[in-house]
């Protein structure tokens, strides 16, 4: 498995009051917690549980997220974007990792 | 009442007729652009001695859907699998301490373009050597590692890294090297060999029907130059030579071991038929 990466797309810049579609993927097993290993004992559940995405401290979006959700979820979202700053993202593991990025956008 | 009948079968023809058109898949005149970047070669023209008049890849076969995961690479979800292989590139493995980039260096450098021209003639083996071979002799001679079983380990990962470094460049192979004519009158022979239950060569299917669907499945012109390739029904990448098994046992025949060279005739041959396209790896496919 590879280590947990997250990945985000945002355009550089957007003139003020655009609407700016942001991609987010994060590579991920999504362990479900249903499944069992080859002796039979059941594999315990880790997945992402939580994302957010913040705008100059702002929160933009979020969302809990179930073990429904396959490996390496990708997660597309629009936002309205009126200023300069930067959008901070992040994800909670099961096990207490959060893993986090920020990304910058400049006004046109 | 006779004639009431006719009208029944024209209308049944008529409609047969209308769907067929409506249904018909022939490839989409469209461009593939990754990234809004990189201009692709998706169709040219076929190379001396071709069958066809032209060759079209895979891509123009497939649904909007599909063709836009391969436009963009951020959401082909192949490229987690070249990031793996990136990381195996990295590492050292083997009893020599070496990795990939011991000797290689940054694989954006050396091995662009390569990915294009193989299978290559390996004068120590005899034989034309694919990507993964390459690999797996890098691996016994250099690094001192275990080869790479089909399709496990990094053989997917690391092969498509590599291809990868070539996204673009037109595949050409190199006939004159060696005796790859011969492998590649070899894999000729076999492309146009009836096999298994269903007596179907590649050719009736790929070269004859592509465009049309057998049964809920749309043929292409089975090129091979976005390989080691994702397809969406195995959420997997796959290689070219696990989908030239998977085509043969279709036609319910016994197919040939990985890498046997029946199959690396095979990839010869079907390589060529693509000459010109350009390197789509990871492409992302039904």
């Amino acid at each position: 498995m590879a280590a947990v990466k997250p990945r985000v797309k945002v355009p550089k810049s957007a003139s003020a009051g655009e609407v700016i579609t942001i991609k987010t993927l994060i590579s991920h097993p999504m362990e479900s917690g249903q499944r069992k290993d080859n002796d039979g004992n059941a594999i315990p559940r880790q997945i992402i549980n939580k994302f957010t995405c913040e705008f100059n401290g702002q929160m933009v979006f979020s969302c809990d997220i179930d073990p429904a959700v396959s490996a390496n979820p990708y997660l597309e979202f629009t936002a309205k974007v009126n200023e300069a700053g930067s959008f901070k993202f992040t994800w909670v593991d099961d096990d207490g990792s959060v893993y986090t990025d920020e990304k910058e956008i400049a006004l046109k | 009442m006779k004639k009431h009948y006719l009208v029944v079968a024209a209308s049944i023809a008529l409609a047969g007729a209308v769907s067929a058109t409506a249904f018909a898949g022939g490839p989409v005149d469209e461009e593939l652009v990754i990234d809004g970047e990189i201009q692709m070669t998706t169709r040219t023209a076929a190379p001396e001695g071709h069958p066809l008049d032209e060759v079209i890849s895979g891509w123009h076969y497939r649904t909007k859907e599909t063709r836009a995961l391969e436009a963009d690479t951020f959401e082909n979800p192949a490229m987690l699998g070249v990031e793996d292989g990136e990381q195996i590139w990295n590492t050292v493995e083997g009893t020599e301490g070496k990795s990939c980039a011991s000797c290689h260096g940054d694989a954006s450098e050396s091995m662009a373009g390569v990915g294009a021209h193989f299978p290559k003639w390996d004068a120590d083996s005899g034989r034309p050597i694919n990507i993964e071979l390459q690999i797996n002799k890098c691996r016994e001679e250099r690094m001192g590692a275990e080869p790479y079983a089909f399709d496990k380990g990094g053989q997917k990962p690391l092969t498509a890294y590599i291809k990868h470094q070539s996204l673009g460049e037109p595949v050409s192979l190199d006939l004159a090297e060696g005796d790859m004519q011969s492998w590649w009158d070899k894999g000729k022979e076999l492309y146009y060999t009836r096999f298994g239950q269903l007596n179907l060569s590649c050719s009736n299917c790929h070269e004859d029907h592509n465009g049309e669907y057998i049964r809920a499945d749309h043929l292409s012109q089975g090129q091979v130059n976005g390989f080691p390739t994702y397809r969406l029904k195995q959420a997997a990448l796959v290689s070219v030579h696990n989908r030239f098994r998977g085509c043969i046992r279709d036609t319910r025949a016994e197919y040939p071991a990985a890498f046997s060279d029946e199959l690396m005739a095979l990839e010869v041959y079907v390589t060529w038929r693509g000459t010109g396209l350009s390197v789509e790896t990871p492409a992302v496919r039904q």
